[in-house]
């Protein structure tokens, strides 16, 4: 199986097409790859605690395996600090996403 | 120092975009984990690296040039080249079509000219590669 790393940069709030990158995240997770999703600029705002609709939750419930990861920078630039995120997001920095990036084999797909 | 390379394509213009800043935040990080960094900037992203690019004061503030300390994006890129040491590469492809198009010829030191062709061959040396879209 493969291992995949897809980099949300958009608000679900304000976009519909995200939507659809976290139902790719999903169906790649249920066909039994890795998958890394990292949330990045306004794509950290379901990243919130109490944020609704709970993508994330929603998410993780759906596709527990699926590694939610969210950009310090880009949740301090939001007013959004550690303790305020969601169960189940890892808050790292950028560096993480590099790290992910040189993974063997991993493919990496922005929106 | 090690042997992996990102290659990242970019197509925002400058000042248009978070996006902007985010690849460069990508490739510093890399950068400073010893990882090479190639970008190809694709339409407006050419313009990313025009020399010609000044800071400004802000007259509804009052504040001055110094004031502002007004970052601009060929400032960043060239502290990328600067960064690079040693192994550890930092290239930049401006495609040439979208440059003439776009009269954007006049960079800072470092970007080259190239065209699709070199994006191709980067995608099969790096360890991985990011396109980055315009929206």
């Amino acid at each position: 199986m493969g291992k995949y790393l897809l980099i949300e940069s958009r608000d679900p709030y304000e976009y519909g097409d995200p939507n659809y990158f976290y139902e790719l995240a999903r169906d790649l997770a249920d066909r039994g790859n890795e998958v890394a999703f990292f949330l990045i600029q306004n794509g950290v705002f379901p990243a919130r605690g109490g944020a609704k609709p709970d993508k994330i939750g929603e998410l993780r419930q759906a596709a527990p395996r699926v590694r939610i990861l969210a950009d310090e920078f880009s949740l301090r630039e939001r007013g959004i600090s550690r303790d305020a995120t969601a169960p189940g997001v890892e808050v790292t920095e950028i560096g993480a996403l590099v790290d992910l990036l040189v993974e063997d084999g991993r493919k990496a797909v922005w929106h | 120092m090690s042997d992996k390379t990102i290659t990242l394509s970019l197509m925002d213009p400058p000042y248009d975009s978070e996006t902007t800043t985010t690849a460069l935040r990508i490739a510093e990080a890399a950068l400073d984990k010893g990882i090479s960094v190639n970008v190809f900037a694709y339409e407006g992203a050419v313009m990313l690296t025009m020399k010609a690019q000044q800071a400004h004061p802000n007259p509804v503030k009052g504040t001055t040039v110094e004031d502002q300390q007004h970052p601009t994006t060929s400032g960043f890129v060239g502290a990328l080249f600067e960064k690079a040491a040693g192994d550890v590469q930092f290239q930049w492809i401006n495609c040439g079509l979208c440059v003439d198009e776009r009269g954007a010829a006049d960079w800072i030191d470092g970007p080259k000219r190239g065209g699709p062709g070199d994006f191709y061959k980067w995608t099969q040396e790096s360890t991985n590669t990011l396109v980055i879209g315009t929206r």
